[in-house]
C-alpha cells in the first residue's frame, strides 16, 4: 500500500514537473525559438555558401541538418537545470525526498519537448530546402525523432557536471561534443544509404539500441552529476 | 527528530566551523546564531542533506524536512499561486488549499502576479508558504527574517508557534536581530572554523 502511494506520489512529481518546465518555456518564447531559429539560420547558410547545385546540397543535407540540429541542442543545453540551480529549487528538489534520478528525467522530457521535438517537426522542411531525395526524407525525420533525445540524455550529464560553474556553458559543448559524434556518424549513414537506395535498417536499430541504453543510464548519472555539483 | 554528533564540514581543507553537536526533539528549536561568515547558512546546507559533512554523524534525522533559504526556490516567470500550485502538486503532501496559504503569509492582493514583480519581502513570504503546504515536521530556517517588514517579523513567528506546538521541530538561522520566543529554544552560539 505504502509503495502504491510513493509510486503515485512520484508519478504525480515526474508531472508536475513536467508541466511546469513546459509552462515556464512557453513563458521564456525567446529561449524557445533562439534554438529553431539558429537551426533555420544554419542550414540556409549552406546553400548561400556553397552554392545552389541541387546534386551537392543533396549529398550534404544529412550532415548539415544534423550538425546544425547538434548545435541547436548544445545551445538550449545550459538552460536544462541552470535556471533550477540558481534560484534554490533544485536544493528544494533534494529535500522533497523524490528521487534525483525522476527529477532529471522530468527534465529531460521537458528538454526534448522544447528543444528536440520542434527540430524534428522542422526537419521535411529543411530536408526540401537542401534538396534532399524524397524516398531518405522520412528516414531523415526518422534518425532524428531518435537521435534528439540521445542528445538531450547524453548532454544532462554535462549539464550535471557543470552546472556550477560559471562559464560552465563553454565546457559543456567541449564536454558533450565527442558524446555526440557516434550519433552523429550512424544517423547521417542511415539517411546517405537511403538516399543511395542502400538497407538501412541497421544504422535505425544502432540508434534505438543507443536511445535505449541513454534513457536507461543517463537520468542516473546526471542525477549523480547533480549532487556532485551541489556539494 | 534530529541529532548530530561532533559534525565538520571543510571547504577547501579548512573546517568552515568548530565541530557542532546538538540533540533536538519534537517541540524543540534551535537557534543558530553568530558573525557573518561563521557558517550558519553552510551548517543549515549540512543538516538539510545538501552538502555532506566532512566528519561526525547524524545520529538522528527525520527524512520530513522544509528548508528556506538564501535562493528561495520561486520561478520568476510564475505567478504567486502557480509556484505554491506546483510545489503543492511536487509534493503530494499537502492538506490545505493553496489560496488559505496565500491568505495567510499575506500575498492575497498578488497571487496573480509574476514572481519576478514582487519586493524581496514579497518573495520571502512566498518562499515561507511553501512550508505551510509541505506538511514537513523540521523546519531549516536560515535566516527567516530578512527582508520581512514588521507584520513579516510577526508572521514568521506565528507560524513558528504554530508549527512548534503542533510537535514539529526547528533549526533557525539568524544573525540575531530578532529572536522568537519559545520556552524549550536551544540557542548554539556557531563559531568560525578560522578560530580554531
Amino acid at each position: 500500500m505504502t509503495t502504491e502511494r510513493q509510486a503515485g506520489s512520484m508519478t504525480s512529481a515526474f508531472f508536475a514537473l513536467l508541466r511546469r518546465d513546459l509552462l515556464l518555456a512557453f513563458r521564456r518564447r525567446t529561449e524557445l525559438l533562439f534554438p529553431i531559429i539558429f537551426l533555420l539560420v544554419v542550414v540556409s547558410l549552406f546553400p548561400l555558401g556553397i552554392g545552389p547545385g541541387p546534386q551537392l546540397l543533396a549529398r550534404i543535407a544529412p550532415g548539415v541538418i544534423w550538425i546544425a540540429a547538434l548545435l541547436a541542442t548544445v545551445i538550449s543545453l545550459d538552460a536544462l537545470f541552470r535556471s533550477d540551480y540558481e534560484d534554490g529549487s533544485l536544493e528544494q528538489f533534494v529535500l522533497s525526498g523524490h528521487p534525483l534520478t525522476l527529477i532529471s528525467l522530468a527534465k529531460i522530457v521537458a528538454h526534448w519537448l522544447v528543444a528536440g521535438l520542434p527540430l524534428v517537426l522542422l526537419s521535411p522542411l529543411l530536408a526540401i530546402w537542401m534538396n534532399l531525395p524524397l524516398e531518405s526524407l522520412g528516414v531523415m525525420v526518422l534518425t532524428l525523432a531518435l537521435g534528439t533525445p540521445i542528445l538531450s540524455l547524453i548532454g544532462s550529464i554535462g549539464v550535471g557536471l557543470t552546472i556550477s560553474l560559471k562559464r560552465g556553458g563553454q565546457l559543456l559543448s567541449l564536454l558533450v561534443f565527442p558524446l555526440y559524434v557516434p550519433i552523429l556518424i550512424i544517423a547521417t549513414a542511415a539517411v546517405m544509404a537511403a538516399s543511395d537506395g542502400l538497407p538501412y535498417t541497421a544504422f535505425l536499430g544502432l540508434l534505438v539500441a543507443g536511445l535505449i541504453t541513454s534513457l536507461t543510464l543517463a537520468p542516473f548519472a546526471a542525477a549523480a552529476a547533480l549532487k556532485i555539483s551541489l556539494s | 527528530m534530529l541529532s548530530v554528533s561532533e559534525i565538520n564540514f571543510e571547504r577547501y581543507f579548512e573546517p568552515v566551523f568548530l565541530p557542532v553537536s546538538f540533540a533536538l526533539e519534537a517541540r524543540g528549536l534551535l537557534l543558530v546564531t553568530g558573525t557573518n561568515g561563521c557558517g550558519k547558512t553552510t551548517l543549515i546546507r549540512v543538516l538539510a542533506g545538501i552538502l555532506h559533512p566532512t566528519s561526525g554523524d547524524f545520529i538522528k534525522r527525520t527524512e520530513s524536512m522544509g528548508y528556506v533559504g538564501h535562493h528561495l526556490g520561486i520561478k520568476d516567470d510564475l505567478s504567486v499561486i502557480e509556484n505554491l500550485r506546483f510545489m503543492r502538486d511536487f509534493l503530494g503532501t499537502s492538506s490545505r488549499s493553496c489560496t488559505d496559504v496565500i491568505q495567510q503569509v499575506g500575498l492575497g492582493r498578488v497571487s496573480e502576479q509574476l514572481a519576478r514583480t514582487l519586493s524581496a519581502g514579497q518573495r520571502k513570504r512566498c518562499a515561507l508558504a511553501r512550508l505551510l503546504l509541505s506538511d514537513t515536521q523540521l523546519w531549516l530556517l536560515d535566516e527567516p527574517y530578512s527582508n520581512l517588514d514588521q507584520e513579516g517579523v510577526e508572521l514568521v513567528d506565528e507560524m513558528l508557534t504554530s508549527h512548534l506546538q503542533a510537535d514539529g521541530a526547528c533549526v533557525l538561522a539568524t544573525h540575531g536581530a530578532h529572536r522568537p520566543e519559545w520556552a524549550d529554544t536551544q540557542d548554539y552560539r556557531l563559531i568560525s572554523g578560522a578560530a580554531a
